[in-house]
């Protein structure tokens, strides 16, 4: 089955996630107050050892299970969108504790409130893609 | 073995192990990014029809629901296998800021005074709920991205476009915690 795969990435994530108390609304809150080094920590590793890692995918143009070179998408320019949605979505973050892939790691922790959470951020989604176009990006 | 990993992890284990699983999908053919799948959903419901952001295959997708779904199951398993039952250490002068709020730190993975099922049947709790998962959707897909596609991703790509996105997160997160939070609770 080739989905499984994903499947076992995704289990593996919900479990470093949960380990690592980086979907605990308390550790989001030490860390929007500074009160501890847990969060930039765990950032800050994953992004040194990303650097390398994708350094090395790229300079020695490693390839996929399916054999193709790796190529890492460039993201869209502007920084329009980068500080107004940023800006909300650091809000929601604030309030929810959670981003998006943790959403789910809490529900599966057993927080069903959570449930209502992914609600809006599908509804916020969906508005965005309606005002997409009247929007500075 | 299974009693370190009960415990929780170390930043620096938790950190490499996000690298890893960032690398696992450059394997995989794919890049590591979850919000994406807000779109995805969308498109699947048929919002293909009013707005040509959801027009497109999702079915081509389908690989990042499997791992959302996946997430779920990491949620379960580890709160219920990998769990050694300790309260989580929160610092003190967190537990002191928030009591002053007027949320009591419950030891717990995320307050049940803000995120217990019965939230869900009072108004203040369901607004806040339902508005805080709405800026998340709303702010990640118009900054193109959350933390997982340009925290992790974009920044261990040196994407300016990411680094400002950051920025962006941490001045909502800031302005939430600071100005608003006084106000809501």
């Amino acid at each position: 089955m080739k989905g499984l795969k994903f499947i076992i990435a995704g289990v593996l994530f919900g479990i470093v996630m949960s380990k690592s108390e980086a979907i605990s609304w308390y550790r989001i809150q030490e860390m929007f107050r500074f009160q501890s080094f847990h969060m930039y920590g765990i950032i800050g590793t994953a992004v040194a050892i990303g650097v390398i890692s994708i350094f090395l995918i790229k300079k020695y143009q490693l390839k996929d299970i399916e054999g193709k070179v790796i190529m890492i998408p460039d993201k869209e320019k502007g920084w329009k969108k980068g500080i107004f949605g940023g800006t909300i979505f650091g809000m929601g973050w604030a309030v929810t504790g959670a981003c998006p892939g943790p959403m789910f790691v809490n529900l599966g922790q057993g927080y069903l409130a959570f449930l209502l959470i992914i609600v809006g951020a599908t509804i916020g989604t969906y508005a965005y893609g309606i005002f997409k176009d009247k929007l500075p990006h | 073995m299974l009693e370190l990993i009960q415990a929780p992890w170390p930043w620096y284990v938790s950190g490499a192990m996000i690298s890893l699983i960032m690398i696992l999908m450059f394997f995989f053919g794919k890049t590591f990014g979850f919000s994406s799948n807000f779109r995805t959903i969308c498109a699947a419901c048929g919002a293909g029809k009013k707005a040509k952001f959801f027009d497109f295959d999702w079915k081509t997708q389908q690989w990042n629901l499997l791992f959302l779904i996946g997430s779920v199951i990491g949620g379960y398993l580890s709160a219920n296998y990998l769990n050694n039952g300790q309260p989580l250490q929160l610092a003190e002068s967190t537990v002191a800021d928030l009591n002053s709020l007027g949320i009591t730190f419950d030891g717990m993975m995320n307050p049940l005074q803000l995120f217990g099922t019965e939230n869900l049947f009072n108004l203040q709790g369901f607004i806040t709920l339902l508005g805080g998962g709405l800026l998340v959707g709303f702010g990640s897909r118009y900054a193109g991205g959350c933390t997982s596609g340009h925290a992790i991703t974009g920044l261990s790509s040196l994407q300016l476009p990411s680094l400002i996105a950051v920025i962006g997160f941490f001045i909502g997160g800031l302005v939430m915690t600071h100005l608003i939070f006084p106000l809501i609770f």
